[in-house]
């Protein structure tokens, strides 16, 4: 890209981008679990609120300090991100105006005012409050985390799908002309449900890989086995959800951003009863045309297609790459015209005529930043590869959680046909007993796949953002901002400086937290 | 305020709450040098706002239509 870059220095621009990048990584590895145990443990307290056992209560309590540890260490995580924005992407930043920041502030008070208060009841309140207002508290505080995130998605699905929106030549910004367009965009609600639905995942993942090292050190068996029943459950019912609301996100892609599509696929010629590729060479009949139409036979263009144009399932003209780069001249030109004749005190014809030609092409506005039309494909390899890892690994916990469903709850019929398939191929011994149920039924190499399958729920999560994040580049937002327009102009050493800083701060934070959290749990439940 | 009422023991609750704290010492501690880091030496040395700096008071739209002009010739 660099040929593209005028007076911005071409590592300003990586070097903002990865910084970007590490902290949005860095936010987002406690940014699921938070989400994913406040379910757990708001079933597992909600069992306590029926059965008010002590055994419930320390349950409970156990999960909560691992979410308090985790809790602790994500607060404020998310905030140099809008630093980041003030000093690295101040063209963005200004460009868009309070559709950004709406939402942002909203998270910030919803986050500050509705987690502080039910946190600290949920903490200090055991003996305090009555135990049907510590569980409401309990489940309120995952409610409060997860409205924080609606909003955040928000923000972040309008830069990929702007709507609601109107830009303003003279104050430079977008204005928001539907706050409902942009906080219940069909993007929104399907990142939303796509992306809280698959960070239950990596909680249940988390609960039970805690509860499998338990089983492991025979410490704490009834807590492991009962945590572990819980967790299969949310996480079988993610891990399918992740799916459908993959597929569903999928369709929206093929609408608003088909070239992240044709990344995501490597596919470069499209056509009608695509495949869908599991690697290179080895495809799903159909696959793709299904997942991005709901038909078999729906056309779906590849990379190529979208360079040069094509027509729509709807029988509309895509236009090609070139023309959309002359239109978007056209708005800039159109753009400077009328910012010179506003400044020269312009007749109101002269200024119309300018605005309605900006208006007409704005569409395409971005494009005029755009000098080669190769600089419109994203970056194939990383989103090929980072595509299947997250579905690969996705189809992976389902087998995985769907198991453990079956041997814990010993599932007639499918328990032991299991069981016998297991003895079949070595994974348990020919003498083990044909039921088994609570921790007889999780045999040793189960549990440790439990716990290697912590990091696998990280990359398949983060993953998921890569084909997020990638897919959608060159655009800060799409096809208005590109990332060398969005960017400002500062000197790359300032930026590599803070990018070192922030890896050392990060290291060393998530150094601690794995410390503390390692401590915890080694402490194990108060039982 | 009486001992009974709402506000009372809405305190009561924080005050205690703090003060029997073990594990939350540590993660407050943690917690405030973080924001320290975060707030005073990071945003104050290393994230200034850019438009603040190189525009006038109310030039900001000025700044940003010339960069976006300017980057597109």
């Amino acid at each position: 890209m660099t040929n593209l870059i005028l007076s911005i220095d071409a590592g300003t621009i990586d070097w903002s981008r990865a910084q970007f990048a590490l902290t949005a990584i860095y936010h987002w590895l406690f940014v699921p679990l938070t989400l994913g145990l406040a379910v757990i443990m708001g079933f597992a307290e909600t069992i306590y609120y029926k059965k008010r056992t002590s055994f419930w209560k320390e349950t409970t309590q156990f999960w909560q300090r691992l979410f308090g540890v985790n809790f602790a260490m994500g607060v404020a995580t998310g905030i140099i991100l809008e630093f980041e924005f003030g000093t690295n992407w101040s063209n963005y930043s200004w460009f868009v105006g309070d559709i950004f920041g709406a939402p942002l502030a909203i998270e910030g008070i919803v986050a500050f005012f509705m987690e502080s208060t039910f946190v600290a009841v949920m903490f200090f309140g055991w003996k305090k409050v009555s135990a049907g207002f510590h569980l409401a508290s309990t489940w309120l505080t995952g409610a409060g985390a997860t409205i924080s995130a609606w909003w955040i998605l928000v923000a972040n699905s309008w830069m990929q799908y702007p709507v609601g929106c109107n830009f303003n030549p003279d104050t430079m910004r977008n204005e928001m002309t539907s706050f409902f367009d942009v906080a219940l965009s069909p993007f929104a609600i399907d990142k939303f449900c796509h992306t809280v639905i698959s960070s239950w995942i990596i909680g249940a993942v988390f609960v039970v890989a805690v509860s499998c090292w338990f089983l492991l050190k025979k410490r704490h068996i009834c807590m492991a086995v009962q945590s572990i029943r819980i967790a299969v459950v949310v996480g079988l019912f993610a891990a399918l959800g992740a799916g459908l609301t993959g597929h569903k996100s999928g369709q929206t892609i093929a609408q608003v951003q088909p070239m992240k599509l044709a990344a995501m696929e490597a596919l470069y010629e499209g056509g009608t009863e695509q495949g869908l590729k599991i690697v290179e060479g080895i495809e799903i009949p159909y696959g793709l045309s299904m997942m991005a139409t709901n038909t078999l036979d729906g056309y779906v263009p590849g990379i190529n297609n979208l360079l040069n144009g094509y027509i729509k399932n709807d029988g509309t003209i895509e236009p090609s790459a070139d023309e959309k780069i002359q239109r978007g001249k056209i708005a800039i030109q159109a753009l400077a015209d009328y910012r010179k004749a506003k400044a020269d005190d312009a007749d109101e014809a002269t200024l119309a005529e300018h605005l309605a030609l900006l208006e007409t092409n704005y569409q395409y506005f971005g494009y005029g930043y755009v000098k080669d039309k190769k600089d419109l494909i994203p970056p194939i390899f990383l989103n090929f590869w980072a595509f299947r890892i997250m579905v690969g690994l996705g189809c992976l916990f389902i087998l995985f959680f769907g198991l453990i469903f079956i041997l814990i709850y010993d599932i007639p019929y499918l328990s032991l046909i299991c069981r016998r398939l297991l003895s079949a191929i070595g994974l348990l011994p020919e003498t083990a007993s044909d039921k088994a149920s609570g921790a007889d039924a999780m045999p040793q190499w189960l549990c440790w796949a439990a716990i290697i399958m912590v990091p696998l729920a990280y990359l398949a999560s983060e993953s998921g953002w890569l084909v997020a994040e990638f897919g959608r580049q060159p655009w800060t937002i799409q096809d208005m901002l590109p990332t060398w327009v969005a960017v400002s102009d500062l000197q790359s050493s300032s930026i590599i400086t803070t990018f070192f800083i922030f890896l050392i701060l990060f290291t060393t934070m998530l150094a601690i937290e794995i410390n503390i959290l390692i401590k915890q749990i080694k402490k194990g439940p108060a039982l | 305020m009486t001992k009974n009422g709402f506000w009372f023991r809405a305190f009561n609750l924080y005050y205690e709450g703090f003060r029997n704290m073990t594990l939350g010492k540590t993660l407050w501690v943690i917690v405030l040098i973080k924001l320290f880091i975060i707030f005073v030496i990071l945003k104050i040395f290393f994230f200034p706002n850019y438009l603040d700096e190189h525009s006038t008071d109310g030039g900001e739209s000025d700044y940003v239509a010339n960069e976006l002009i300017e980057r597109a010739s």
